[in-house]
Formats: structure tokens, sequence, C-alpha cells
């Protein structure tokens, strides 16, 4: 039987949840023994691949590009987990909710800025109206709590996955841990 | 001076998740589980405070009424059968919970609660990981003007413990509730900033008994406001003793 197909994608996230996964240290080498990591910001590959078994997403889904990017991980994925708060409950991304992207962007671009004050519009994706959780637009199989999730909740959710079993996670982490 | 009749309280036997206990009828199911080691979750409650039902976590059921009733405001009566766990009961708590987060902005990994904050822990209590109904996002402010204390209502949950507090046990009355519904907010005096209330002590009653990050002390980075609700407690026995 070939090896489970991971991929890992990163939305509107700080990247705290990678780099949680990569606190696992040297038990990646035995999760890399089990999987075949077919994606994600540490793999060379532009395009989400299809037949994914996997999908770890880290992030919010709050810019266009996002949203194309969710929906595409959805269709192509068996299993998509939620990593993370922010893409549980947008999180920090969503405390710019209450104002209008057009009010965050002059916030951020020109009012407090003191050099090239410009709001960027080319070559970066334009922002949703508001920074939305995972399962607001896709289903989601399964919820991983925490800002980040520990190396070790991570690794037990992916050991568990990986023995076919569901992993329960309530008593090892929670929003904001 | 003849001596001061002793009321007569009647003792009653009920049974709660099945056990038979013993309870007098003064007391609430709340009291009586808890002093059977029966947990009830709670949310608006603090023991050393009126109980107002607020939250309705703690809702039960009981056998015969077609309602779900809030454990800390019922007494209990003779042979009640409570029910305090069960799949209905789950759904309704994880439901209010969920729905409490949706109501504000509670952003937990950023909150000078985290880790001390008794919705979260209810959340995780209750095997929460993401909210069913879509977020409010409402624009809520942060008064910053008491020289201590900071106000933040973006994590108020409405349980009105600080008026409670101030009201019943501190005695200034500084809190208070304005507007209904899902516009209802605490305020200090009359809607006035709370560095400018003339009613206030500043005795940190409020902040310390308050569940969330709503009240909590100036200075507290992230994680750091650490709630201690003792005093509530001893303050109140002390009092009973004098009497």
């Amino acid at each position: 039987m070939s090896k489970p197909r991971l991929a890992t994608a990163w939305l509107d996230g700080c990247s705290g949840c990678h780099m949680s996964l990569l606190d696992m240290d040297e038990r990646l080498i035995e999760i890399a023994q089990q999987v075949e990591v077919v994606c994600g910001p540490y793999v060379d590959i532009k395009e989400f691949p299809e037949n994914v078994d996997i999908a770890l997403v880290e992030g919010a889904v709050s810019s266009e590009e996002d949203l194309h990017r969710i929906k595409k991980i959805r269709e192509r994925s068996k299993l998509l987990i939620c990593m993370g708060d922010c893409a549980l409950t947008a999180n920090v991304p969503s405390m710019r909710n209450a104002w209008e992207p057009d009010e965050v962007l002059a916030r951020a671009y020109i009012e407090n800025a003191t050099m090239q004050q410009q709001i960027p519009r080319t070559s970066v994706p334009r922002l949703l109206n508001r920074a939305r959780p995972v399962h607001e637009i896709v289903r989601v199989d399964i919820f991983i709590p925490g800002c980040p999730p520990s190396a070790d909740v991570l690794y037990f959710a992916l050991t568990e996955l990986l023995a076919g079993r569901v992993p329960d996670l309530s008593s090892r982490t929670r929003f904001g841990a | 001076m003849s001596p001061q009749p002793v009321p007569q309280v009647r003792v009653v036997t009920l049974k709660i998740d099945g056990r038979d206990v013993g309870a007098t009828e003064d007391e609430t199911i709340l009291e009586v589980a808890r002093q059977n080691g029966i947990f009830i979750p709670t949310l608006c409650y603090l023991d050393g405070l009126p109980s107002i039902g607020a939250c309705r976590i703690c809702l039960c059921e009981i056998k015969g009424a077609n309602k779900l009733l809030p454990a800390c405001v019922t007494r209990v009566q003779e042979g009640m059968e409570v029910t305090t766990d069960s799949e209905r009961l789950t759904r309704y708590r994880k439901t209010i919970v969920e729905m409490l987060f949706a109501e504000r902005n509670h952003v937990c990994a950023v909150c000078v609660s985290n880790g001390h904050c008794e919705l979260q822990s209810m959340a995780q209590k209750l095997g929460i990981t993401h909210v069913h109904m879509p977020y409010r996002y409402p624009k809520l402010t942060v008064d910053a003007t008491h020289a201590r204390f900071v106000q933040d209502d973006n994590r108020c949950v409405l349980c009105t413990r600080c008026v409670r507090v101030c009201d019943e046990v501190e005695g200034a009355h500084t809190w208070d509730i304005m507007g209904r519904g899902i516009d209802a907010r605490v305020i200090t005096d009359l809607n006035q900033a709370w560095g400018d209330s003339s009613s206030c002590t500043g005795c940190g009653k409020c902040v310390h008994v308050c569940p969330t990050g709503a009240l909590t002390e100036k200075g507290r980075s992230t994680a750091e406001m650490v709630k201690k609700q003792q005093f509530l407690q001893y303050l109140m026995q002390m009092r009973e003793a004098k009497q």
C-alpha cells in the first residue's frame, strides 16, 4: 500500500502552526517515514496537488486567494484538518472584521505609514470583507485548537490519524493554548 | 426581649442523576449537587453572590417539568428527580457558550486572561472546537480611564457578577446594565467613564470576580491576568460571623 499523501497549507496565519509542526523535532523523521509530503510552505510546489489524503490547514480565509485555495484544498483532499485558532475561529485576523477592508488598509498603509504612503493593489490578492473561519466556507473534518497547537498535540493528532483513529484532543488543547 | 423563633426548615429527599440525596428545602439544586460531588457547569454563578440564573449553563432536566430549569436558582423539592447531564443538556450548554463566543470579540490568543478565563475553560470542558453560528464582530470600546483597571466590552459575557459584587458586597453600585438584548452592556455610573466615576471606591472586587478578560488590572499583558476570587467567600463568612 502506498503511503498516505500529506499536504499542509498556510492561509491567513502567522506561520506559528507550521513552526509548531517543525517543533516536533526528531519525531518529524518518524512522521516523514509514514507519509508522502506532497505540498506545503516547505515544499517547492505552487499548485495544491490532487488526491491528498490528509490536508493540514493553518490560517483564516481572508483574501480572494485564500477563498480560491481552500475550495481547491477541499475538493482535492480526503481529510481536511484545521490546525490552530485562525483556521478554527479566524482568531487574530478577525480583529479587523469590525471595520471595512478599505478602512483597515488606509489605517495600515496611509495613516500609520511614514514613507511611501500607498495601498498595495497590484500583485497582492484582494481582501475579503471579513476574515472567516475555514468551516464557514467548506466542510472541515477535524479541528485542532491552539495558538499554536503545541508540537506534542500535532504529533498526537497525526499519529492517531495515521493509526486510523480520530484523535480526541479535548483534554490536550484549547482555544488560545 | 423574647428570643427570635428559629425558622423551621424542612428536610427533603430527592434524586440527582439517580442518586438519593438529602437537603433542606431552602437549598438550590446546584448547592445540593455540589455538596454531593455532582458537577453542574456554571458561568454567571459565583459562591458568595446572589444567584440570578443569567447564563443558563446550569440548566437541568426535572422530571415532570416541561422546560429546563437553571440549577442555581431552582430550589429543591420533596421527591424531585433531577438530571444534570444528558445529550440534550450538553447540546444546549454548547450552543449557549458558542453564542457567547459569536456575540462579542473573544480572541483568546491575545487576551490578558488567556489561560485563566472561565469562558475559555468552559469551551474546553464542553469540547467546543468551533462555533456553528456566524460571528457578529461588533465594534466595542475599551475603557482605560480608571487609574488601575481596564474594562473591555469585547470580552464581556454579561454575567453581571461585577454588578452584583459592587452592589451587594461593596455597597457602591457603580456598575449597572444599560440597553436591552444584544445591545446590553455593563456601564459605570450613568454610562460615564470609569475613571470619572464618583461612586467607585477602587476596591477591585469587580475585576476579580469577572470570569473573563472584560475587567482586568492595568498593565497586564497576554495571559498575565490571574483572578483571585477567594476573598469573596472569606468576606461573606466574616460578615455572617459578626451578625
